[in-house]
């Protein structure tokens, strides 16, 4: 893994020395755009040339149910830390669930290849340190594009740099003891790209669609996806002052009867309002938000 | 007999009050297009195969009429919406909804026998602004939510926001568009549409 981060970091200061990018569109949660943009372009050079060929051929190789078979293996692994940063927010009940989930899963789901624990009422999360950090209270920091990785913030981003060291795949146990360590795993964090990145085709070929300007339409969607995971699904209707409300055939900020509308757990997080890189992403491994730097 | 009775009486009641859709409460409504929709989808190979055409086609009948595009297309121009003359804001709302268009019936050949499920209402009955939330359920991966921000017309409830797993298309696209309109201007944004949308065409017919 520090290879590939080390290989990373080195392409993205190039393409940012190399690109230049013109800014667009100042947003002041995206005070480093020029360099953002840069890496949004280079890892967008590293997803056609290397991962989304890979991606495909996996999905056509495989057929479906392996696929989610290797899905919910990886996933699997993603539950106990999961089930820690819901404890660490101070969610017992749901980070029992998780711990369950990960036991049951283990077990009788065969390594985790298959998820009977969806079945039993016990839902997959999408929990990580970044989330935790925000309901901690930090702020979110500015938008930063990661090489590789993709849309975060600096707090988001120091989410997962704990996280890749505590997670299974990427960063085997040293009481696990195999031969070729290096090889496996360097082996399981490549095919865990690559599944995700297969996942992620239908997502991304929307978002190709869709776009006008699919850095600015991912950066807004990032900030908007933090959000929500932050409030678990649940945020509070953003304040009137916001874009929705003040203009022509009124805003939704209004927040409509039936809208979403809960506490947060324990602490107010001081920032929330972020969001997620592709839509229904279902690789939580970025973050959050910061209601300050919201318009 | 009495049974084959009442099966009758209600069968009456439910052909009845599909009929009548502007009388359908929002969750009612978004349930019923909802299996309308899947139930099309589940049955034509075309669809999942991605035939683009067929795909539009099921949108436009099903889906557009609950759509209320101007007050989308409002809400994604934010403040230059007031800035753009009665032709610009035609124009915006005609190329707005043929590039949704799209990228809905697109994101339907990608449906795979998940199960969408509408929740109970939050909203009082006499609210005429409420948000109807669903969920996508999945074996294996975070249910996915669908939250559908909706309005009372005289004509019934039309949606005027989609939010998925707590991204709003509207919002998504408002930093965009507002960047256009410093740029290049409303007419510029108009022309960026139109030809978004013609390479959609072109590339795949």
């Amino acid at each position: 893994m520090g290879r590939l981060w080390r290989l990373a970091a080195a392409g993205a200061a190039a393409a940012a020395l190399a690109g230049c990018a013109t800014v667009r569109s100042p947003d002041p949660r995206d005070p480093w755009e020029p360099m953002n943009r840069a890496t949004f372009e280079f890892n967008d050079g590293v997803d056609r040339v290397v991962l989304r060929p890979l991606a495909e051929g996996y999905r056509f190789v495989l057929p479906e149910p392996v696929r989610i078979g290797v899905r919910n293996f990886f996933e699997n692994l993603r539950d106990p830390w999961i089930a820690l940063n819901q404890l660490l927010q101070g969610k017992v009940e749901e980070a029992l669930s998780d711990a369950w989930r990960f036991i049951a899963n283990t077990t009788f789901g065969i390594g985790g290849i298959f998820d009977i624990a969806t079945d039993m009422r016990m839902p997959k999360h999408n929990e990580d340190f970044g989330q935790t950090l925000a309901v901690w209270g930090v702020d979110f920091g500015p938008y930063l594009v990661l090489p590789i990785l993709g849309p975060s913030s600096v707090r988001d981003g120091a989410g997962i740099a704990v996280a890749s060291q505590v997670y299974l795949p990427w960063q085997l146990p040293k009481w696990l003891d195999v031969d070729h360590r290096v090889a496996w795993q360097n082996s399981l964090t490549v095919l865990d790209f690559v599944q995700t990145r297969a996942n992620l085709l239908d997502a991304t070929d929307l978002l190709e669609q869709a776009a006008l300007d699919r850095y600015a339409f991912v950066r807004n969607a990032y900030f908007q996806r933090r959000r929500n995971l932050i409030y678990d699904g649940d945020p509070p209707p953003l304040p009137p002052s916001d874009a929705r409300s003040d203009f022509a055939p009124g805003g939704h900020a209004t927040s409509p009867a039936g809208a979403p509308r809960r506490e947060p757990h324990s602490v107010e997080p001081k920032v929330p309002t972020n969001y997620a890189a592709v839509l229904a992403a279902g690789a939580g491994r970025s973050a959050a938000a910061d209601r300050s730097l919201e318009r | 007999m009495k049974r084959l009775l009442e099966g009758f009486v209600w069968a009456l009641a439910a052909l009845t009050g599909a009929a009548t859709a502007q009388e359908l409460a929002p969750e009612a409504l978004v349930r019923m297009v909802t299996q309308d929709v899947i139930a099309v989808v589940k049955q034509d190979r075309d669809i999942q195969a991605g035939d683009r055409k067929k795909s539009i086609a099921l949108v436009e009948e099903k889906v557009l009429p609950h759509f209320n595009f101007t007050r989308m297309t409002a809400l994604a121009m934010g403040v230059n919406w007031r800035k753009a003359t009665p032709e610009q804001q035609q124009a915006l709302v005609t190329e707005f909804r043929t590039l949704l268009v799209r990228t809905y019936s697109t994101a339907l050949s990608a449906y795979r026998n998940q199960v969408i499920e509408v929740l109970p209402p939050r909203a009082k009955p006499a609210d005429t602004e409420v948000v109807v939330r669903s969920v996508v359920k999945q074996s294996g991966t975070e249910p996915v939510t669908i939250d559908y921000f909706m309005e009372k017309n005289p004509d019934g409830w039309k949606v005027y926001d989609v939010a998925v797993a707590g991204v709003s298309l509207v919002t998504t696209y408002r930093d965009t568009f507002a960047n256009e309109v410093r740029n290049v201007g409303v007419d510029g944004l108009i022309k960026a549409l139109a030809e978004k949308n013609r390479q959609l065409e072109t590339k795949r017919g």
